[in-house]
């Protein structure tokens, strides 16, 4: 586990404008133009998002200047959700504890209103 | 009928918070009961294989602290402590939450919305640092690999 690497990820996915732009890369390649209409933001303020998201290696840009379409890099957005998925089991375990708790109360209170 | 996400998620909306969501399957009376009373908790809440919490202790009003332990089959235990900054049954209940020693204190708001037969379960963490909530995320983490769970495929065919 490259901890760095991670930290640049993580830090990068904090943002949601920024969530939003690889939530649009999901569905294929996009230009910088493309991807700054949704948003109300100028040129150069997505731009800075593209530059935070290739630097952390979840993007990457074609090499032509003008015409520069971004890519979803999806192997560096799994690294980051496994090492999450550790967390998220330690209180997915506790949900399901409550999960049964609560059905057993609520069978405690049919077998109550039965007798 | 309505078809509930009843997913838990996890995301880290900003460098210092971790969200958690889930839904309950009880009304919200109960959904926040269970989470605010000790006869209900030490039921559910016994943390990784192998613990249980024989500890709890709640004063639960805005100022007054909490108290819950839990204890390994090999007599390890382990603390959380804090106090309650807003108590609003069964809405939203406000809290510290500190493991004691080195460890950050995070602010914890959890909110309890009613949603078709239950009830959606959120709670904000926010933490003083980013090193500080990351290094919450290490421990929770390592629990979670004991556990051997394995969600993740299903985790990934979600959309982002």
């Amino acid at each position: 586990m490259q901890a760095d690497r991670l930290s640049a990820t993580f830090s990068a996915l904090a943002d949601p404008t920024r969530r939003a732009i690889l939530a649009r890369l999901a569905s294929g390649e996009a230009t910088v133009k493309d991807l700054a209409k949704p948003f109300e933001m100028s040129l150069p303020a997505v731009s800075k998002h593209l530059k935070v998201l290739e630097t952390a290696g979840l993007i990457t840009r074609g090499k032509q200047a003008q015409w520069r379409p971004c890519k979803l890099e999806a192997k560096r957005l799994k690294e980051a959700d496994d090492w999450l998925e550790g967390y998220r089991a330690h209180w997915e375990q506790s949900f399901e504890r409550l999960d049964a708790y609560l059905h057993e109360l609520r069978a405690a209170k049919k077998d109550d209103a039965g007798l | 009928m309505q078809n509930h996400e009843k997913k838990m998620r996890v995301a880290l909306d900003s460098d210092t918070t971790v969200v958690v969501t889930r839904f309950i399957p009880a009304p919200q009376d109960l959904a926040f009961d269970v989470w605010s009373q000790c006869r209900h908790l030490q039921k559910w809440m016994l943390g990784p294989p192998g613990w249980t919490m024989p500890h709890c202790e709640m004063d639960l009003r805005p100022g007054g602290a909490y108290r819950w332990g839990w204890r390994k089959e090999d007599g390890e235990e382990m603390f959380i402590t804090g106090v309650f900054n807003e108590v609003d049954r069964p809405h939203r209940m406000v809290s510290t939450e500190c493991w004691g020693g080195d460890w950050a204190e995070s602010l914890n708001t959890m909110t309890f919305t009613p949603e078709g037969e239950g009830t959606m379960f959120k709670l904000v963490m926010e933490f003083p640092s980013k090193a500080a909530r990351d290094a919450a995320l290490e421990t929770g983490m390592n629990d979670g690999m004991q556990m051997g769970f394995d969600s993740l495929d299903t985790y990934l065919s979600q959309p982002l």
